[in-house]
């Protein structure tokens, strides 16, 4: 995103967050969207969460290999790893591909075939219409599904060790329990919240000013999702560095 | 009654428009004519505020649109039904649910009010009892007219139709011409057509505004326009060999 991209993704913001005209509808959309966003991608968060706690476990097992080290660290830094870093960073980039595709791709198309400049004739706020209601979806759901990916991860972990034998469950649970910072759970929680806007708005925004046809759509997409996973990346960045 | 004083449009310095003034009255059907290029749409976009025009005036019956903020403009827009070129529906919302949509955001009336104004729409357009179709389950002619059911579902004062019969056959084209001359007859709407269709030209022009490279050319009615001498607007109307061996007739 260039500079004159930046100021217009702000003043499409501005736009976004104008007056609903009727809060009923609106209201109707978001349960919509949190319903695509959320239960659409709990499937596939379970998926991954449970596997990368798993290789995880059998990753850091791999490292630990001075007996001077007990291993119920490996429960602590499964479990530090999953909460701060994996499961908000991850799910978010994977998010973004599913949903800020989905999301370029449906206003890109609704731009094109002249959908939203019917909405606009009609007197509506087009982005308010179309884009608060993903943008709530997004820091609503995105943070719980963070949640569930890190109960997922843990749990993963805990099965993952127990089956290769590289730590004991006995182990695992007390190295999970053992000096944990609940503060954690609320810097991941604020990366899940920043990353739930990120990979809602700036797809939107890409989908919003396609100009051409389906071929700019597909580009449009693209580029969405890659704008999304690299600002993802500098928020975790500048969010650990002010958090943590 | 619209009327439209000294618009200027360009687009990264390509002068688009060069100072289109006209005047649409209501209660009758007023034609934008014009080849690809001309600047038709780039004038209708410009007269509903898709674009900002960089200098003139757009005035719905007295009121300066150009000037308006976004507050301002919703009334008047709230008066506006249009009926796009690739009609616009919303892919996701049934027939009965698109017609729907701008009564669910601007009026307080209950659901069996509203399932009224949406049927009685519907019956206007000729597609009784289609409520629940899905947009892609519809032919070119069923998307134009509930394109039109929903452009005249809050009763619009001022109804825009941006080539309402491209990639419509002959008989539908008619079809659809006559639906619009009769709509605006019957509610006094103030009506502008986009369109480069001979046949509309002919069939319902009452006034015609002919624009050639960005610039007003000739105004005059539809039984007018057989008649006048300039090379521009006859080279154009009688392109084709039809409409050529019919020049005599008019």
């Amino acid at each position: 995103m260039n500079f004159t991209n930046f100021g217009r993704y702000i003043l499409l913001l501005k736009s976004v967050f104008r007056r609903p005209e009727k809060l009923k509808i609106y209201l109707k959309e978001i349960a919509k969207q949190m319903d695509y966003v959320g239960v659409g991608s709990l499937g596939l968060i379970a998926i991954i969460s449970t596997f990368i706690g798993a290789v995880m476990t059998l990753q850091i097992a791999f490292q630990l290999v001075s007996d001077f080290i007990p291993k119920t660290i490996i429960g602590s830094v499964n479990r530090d790893s999953s909460i701060l870093e994996l499961s908000p960073t991850i799910s978010a980039i994977v998010l973004a591909g599913k949903i800020g595709s989905a999301i370029s791709s449906e206003i890109g198309s609704m731009r094109v075939t002249e959908q939203i400049d019917a909405l606009e004739i009609m007197g509506i706020n087009a982005p308010g219409y179309l884009i608060l209601p993903k943008i709530i979806s997004g820091i609503t759901m995105v943070p719980m599904l963070v949640i569930i990916s890190m109960f997922l991860s843990i749990t993963g972990g805990y099965i993952g060790g127990s089956i290769s034998g590289a730590v004991t469950p006995a182990e695992y649970i007390q190295g999970i329990t053992t000096d944990f910072n609940p503060y954690t759970i609320t810097v991941a929680l604020v990366k899940a919240f920043v990353f739930g806007f990120i990979i809602t708005s700036v797809p939107a925004y890409e989908g919003f000013y396609v100009k051409g046809g389906a071929l700019e759509v597909s580009l449009a997409s693209t580029r969405a999702v890659v704008i999304s996973c690299i600002s993802i990346l500098v928020c975790d960045y500048l969010v650990t560095q002010l958090l943590l | 009654m619209i009327e439209i004083k000294d618009i200027y449009k360009s687009f990264s310095g390509n002068e688009v428009l060069k100072g289109i003034s006209g005047l649409f009255q209501e209660g009758v059907t007023n034609l934008i004519i014009g080849g690809s290029g001309s600047g038709k749409t780039t004038l209708l976009k410009c007269m509903v505020g898709l674009h900002q025009p960089d200098s003139g005036s757009v005035l719905y019956d007295g009121r300066d649109f150009t000037p308006m903020s976004y507050e301002e403009r919703i009334d008047v827009r709230k008066e506006i039904g249009m009926l796009f070129q690739g009609s616009a529906l919303f892919d996701s919302m049934t027939v009965e649910e698109n017609i729907m949509f701008p009564l669910n955001m601007f009026t307080t009336q209950t659901r069996s009010e509203k399932l009224d104004r949406v049927n009685f729409c519907l019956e206007r357009v000729n597609l009784e009892g289609k409520n629940k179709l899905f947009p892609s389950e519809l032919s070119g002619g069923m998307k134009k007219r509930v394109g039109i059911a929903r452009a005249i579902a809050m009763n619009p004062k001022y109804l825009f139709c941006d080539e309402p019969n491209s990639g419509l056959d002959p008989k539908t084209s008619i079809v659809i011409d006559e639906l619009i001359k009769e709509l605006t007859e019957e509610y006094k709407t103030t009506t502008i057509v986009v369109t480069h269709d001979m046949n509309s030209v002919m069939g319902i022009g009452d006034y015609i505004l002919f624009l050639h490279e960005g610039k007003k050319f000739w105004e005059g009615s539809n039984k007018e326009i057989a008649h006048t001498d300039i090379q521009e607007l006859n080279d154009f109307v009688f392109a084709s060999r039809f409409m050529k061996a019919a020049k005599d007739k008019f």
